[in-house]
């Protein structure tokens, strides 16, 4: 090692990695029960990217119209294309209510109805009655409710006078020989130090890896940090395949616009001003799930009907709504339209174009939250000491394809799994088992080598070049030759990797860094996404294969579990386990599959 | 001797120059304040000219453009680039702002960018925003009620009582306001700042909120509250178009009312 660091040791019950909606809720949870809990997080709570979700959590209050949340199960495994676990959507489903209320209670400011109720709107995918019409699940707070959701945690975790450790970057997980986790290191950007938490158990709350795409709805900082960490620990991602798509991305930002302006009564149009999603969806239209959205729209498109110069886009109409509803409930991306498209929405027609939005893939975890270990065997085994939830998890709730508004849900239900389950197993008064002086060698050696990486490459040359293979080769329609060419392309980039060149040598502050490190676990998502996708020989929620339209439960009725291994140029193991075809109790019972329409 | 220079190693001097490719024929000047914690030298602006035709419409497209493509050292603050997240702040032409949300075509001429004024500064754009957050904390910004919740429902609240948060509750803790106001800079150790008294009212003004009483006797101090002169300054900067100063302003109503 070119340099000893200085390294500073702690003691937690729990540790965090995360401070957004699951990572909050999780802390909360754990603070709660007792348990001395340190949340890390790589920028201030509040600006993590839960903050950006517009339209609304949902949960079937029933306050608008009649609902209940077996239609939202219903719904939920429709939307996922039965790739989902059922169980976990039971779970989630049946806590939704109880999970709104209790947001209600910590303060959150949610929109109100006449009688002084949360407010509920329609969103994609979700129905009354088995899909029978749309329905108002989606409780909002006007279309600013991450925003709402996020520091109403904050202010909760404020109150519980949690411990955060913010604008850290979490490097490595330390693992015992024996696969349990017991901790993480860190490095704390102000200070420059290496932090070591040695923990009883290791909560991932890292959110997503949109920055993995060239154009995408997602912050900078959605950069898959915890896929990177369990890829480098042995551990395998699951369903990574599965990349959503939001059907009104701002063309040419990929600012989201959120699905509640289509719950509000907006619409698509093509460059002959058609509504064609009454072609693609006949019940529900332009409230179809985002999958089936985002596919007529490029269907469109590629037939030669797509507006503007190049028929490049699609127009999202909300002006027929008047000013009134627009500045009450749609407040924010009437602004942001404005800004980053220049059109008065008041007026005239938004442009928009799918852009990748969500993973419904990532670590694999049961309902309770523990992070899985599959094997042949055993394919639901754990890894003791170490839970994950939020977007960086797959429970699976989402499976193929996640509904709107059913991410917010996750991050709190699910947290707060996290958060009890940590405080069954975990013992405050048990004393803690040493660390090795070794452990966390390994993850500063990582740290030293890029911190004086000299390559040729600078790290936004290989990210961009990522993104674009990413974009052009895994995107809303898939082929046989796409995939197979993009998994060699992108086999191409990541071995370029060591030759990477970093200019800041500081360990203050040094973003130049920061987003090397990030590069790498970017790199081990997207490498899971594209050979998970290659190996996917049918079409499913947000797999679309040209080359296999249909469905196929026989041979596909079940999760990949992709290894990726960065010492081997990236090079990704496959293997699959079962989607677990029961319920978590006897008041409802498995939803069979069956064809998918809206 | 009475000294009222500032610091020698306060004065910011003129740092390095990059120029756009020979083929660039929409250039445009950016010039930003760097401060390199390591090195012990004085801070400096660097200059860095960037062909607008291959750039994003907005400031913080600029930076990262330098960021990729020129100078892998120039840090910053960016996460969502939609002006939801607060994380990019800074002085961007003579004002505090958002670089996500600044398009270059507002500025004429040459595009100055400091960070947050009158913050420690820990590396070029990047200020230390502990104290406004511990400030933040300090106020205990979380509902605070005795009544018991129902059992199975929301707590009820009108439209109209809803209605009293809207431009309170959308503040992303950007800290630009409290950043740009002449009574924070002199006494930021004592009097809370635009941003924290817009959250403070942000709790008086919740129907749901039982602890009125209790808040306003906390802000009633001749500096925590009262160090703020109308000057506007708040109002005037903030990025998402909210007026803290009429917050601040319905607080000390409150105080007088109560008292009268």
């Amino acid at each position: 090692m070119s340099e000893s660091y200085k390294i500073i040791d702690h003691n937690y019950d729990v540790v965090v990695m995360g401070a957004g909606g699951a990572g909050l809720r999780a802390t909360l949870g754990t603070v709660e029960a007792g348990l001395k809990t340190a949340c890390i997080t790589k920028v201030f709570p509040t600006r993590s990217h839960t903050v950006a979700a517009q339209g609304g959590i949902g949960a079937s209050l029933g306050n608008m119209s009649e609902d209940h949340w077996q239609w939202h199960m219903y719904d939920t495994v429709k939307g996922s294309d039965w790739l989902g676990d059922q169980d976990a959507i039971e779970y989630m489903c049946r806590n939704a209510v109880p999970a709104v209320h209790e947001l209600e209670h910590y303060g959150m400011p949610f929109s109100r109805t006449e009688d002084g109720k949360i407010y509920q709107r329609p969103f994609g995918g979700h129905t009354r009655d088995h899909g029978k019409a749309p329905v108002e699940r989606a409780c909002a707070a006007a279309d600013r409710t991450g925003h709402a959701m996020l520091h109403t945690l904050y202010q909760q975790c404020l109150k519980h006078k949690a411990e955060f450790f913010v604008e850290y970057i979490a490097l490595d997980l330390i693992m015992d020989d024996d696969g349990t986790c017991r901790g993480l290191v860190a490095w704390d950007l102000d200070s420059g130090e290496m932090h070591r938490f040695n923990a009883k158990m290791v909560i991932l709350a890292s959110g997503g890896y949109g920055r993995a795409f060239f154009s995408c709805t997602s912050a900078h900082t959605c950069t898959g940090d915890g896929h990177g960490m369990v890829a480098r620990a042995g551990l395998g991602l699951q369903d990574m395949e599965f990349v959503q798509f939001h059907p009104t991305g701002i063309y040419g930002s990929g600012c989201l616009i959120t699905e509640g302006a289509r719950g509000e009564g907006g619409y698509l149009t093509n460059s002959e001003g058609e509504r064609f999603m009454e072609r693609y969806a006949p019940t529900v239209k332009d409230l179809a799930s985002r999958d089936v959205v985002s596919r007529g729209m490029s269907q469109e498109i590629r037939d030669g009907r797509g507006v503007g110069e190049h028929g490049e886009y699609i127009h999202l109409h909300l002006e027929h709504l008047g000013s009134e509803v627009l500045w009450e409930r749609l407040p924010g991306i009437t602004e942001t339209a404005k800004i980053f498209a220049g059109v008065d929405a008041t007026k005239e027609p938004i442009p928009v174009l799918p852009t990748v939005h969500y993973n419904m893939g990532g670590i694999p975890t049961n309902y309770k939250g523990e992070v899985l270990r599959p094997t042949a065997k055993d394919p639901n085994a754990i890894v003791k000491g170490l839970m994950a939830a939020g977007e960086a998890a797959c429970v699976s709730v989402h499976g193929a394809n996640r509904l709107g508004t059913n991410s917010l849900l996750d991050l709190v239900v699910f947290g707060r799994a996290c958060g009890m389950h940590a405080a069954e197993v975990v013992d405050p008064k048990s004393s803690f088992k040493e660390l090795k002086t070794t452990d966390g060698d390994e993850a500063i050696a990582r740290f030293d080598r890029l911190r004086w990486a000299k390559g040729s490459r600078p790290t936004a040359d290989i990210r961009l070049e990522m993104q674009r293979v990413m974009q052009g080769n895994c995107g809303v329609f898939r082929t046989a030759e796409i995939l197979k060419e993009g998994k060699d392309k992108l086999s191409e980039t990541a071995k370029t990797l060591p030759d990477v060149g970093v200019s800041d040598r500081s360990l203050i502050w040094n973003s130049d860094l920061v987003e090397t490190l990030e590069l790498e676990n970017l790199m081990t998502c997207a490498a899971a996404t594209m050979n998970s996708a290659e190996a996917r020989h049918e079409s499913r929620g947000a797999h679309a294969h040209e080359d296999y339209p249909k469905r196929d439960d026989e041979t596909w009725m079940k999760h990949t579990i992709a290894k990726v291994d960065d010492a081997k140029g990236y090079a990704v193991d496959l293997t699959y386990r079962p989607v677990n075809n029961f319920t978590l109790t006897d008041e409802v019972s498995y939803i069979e599959p069956k064809e998918r329409v809206y | 001797m009475v000294e009222f220079n500032l610091p020698a190693n306060s004065v910011v001097k003129e740092g390095k120059s990059f120029s756009a490719p020979a083929d660039a024929k929409n250039t445009r000047s950016f010039k930003i304040y760097r401060f390199d914690p390591d090195s012990g030298d004085n801070p400096r602006t660097d200059t860095y000219d960037i062909d607008l035709d291959k750039c994003g419409p907005m400031v913080l497209d600029a930076l990262i453009k330098i960021k990729n493509e020129i100078d892998a050292t120039l840090t910053f603050r960016r996460s969502c680039r939609e002006g939801i997240c607060g994380s990019c702040a800074m002085n961007i032409d003579g004002r505090n702002t958002l670089a996500c949300l600044k398009p270059i075509d507002d500025i004429k001429g040459e595009v100055k960018i400091y960070p947050l004024p009158h913050m420690p500064v820990v590396k070029d754009l990047v200020p230390d925003l502990s104290q406004p957050y511990a400030q933040l904390a300090s106020i205990e910004p979380w509902l605070k009620a005795d009544s018991p919740t129902p059992p199975d429902g929301e707590r009820l609240q009108s439209r109209e009582e809803r209605a009293q948060l809207d431009g309170l509750w959308e503040c992303i803790l950007c800290f630009s306001c409290s950043t740009a106001c002449p009574s924070y800079w002199w006494n930021s150790d004592r009097f809370l700042g635009p941003a924290v008294l817009l959250q403070a009212y942000r709790w008086l003004a919740d129907s749901r909120d039982e602890y009125t009483g209790e808040r306003l006797d906390a802000l009633e101090d001749p500096f925590r509250l009262y160090r703020c002169h109308t000057i506007m300054n708040c109002t005037n900067t903030c990025p998402k178009g909210l007026n803290p100063s009429l917050a601040i302003t319905e607080i000390k109503k409150m105080i007088a009312e109560r008292r009268a």
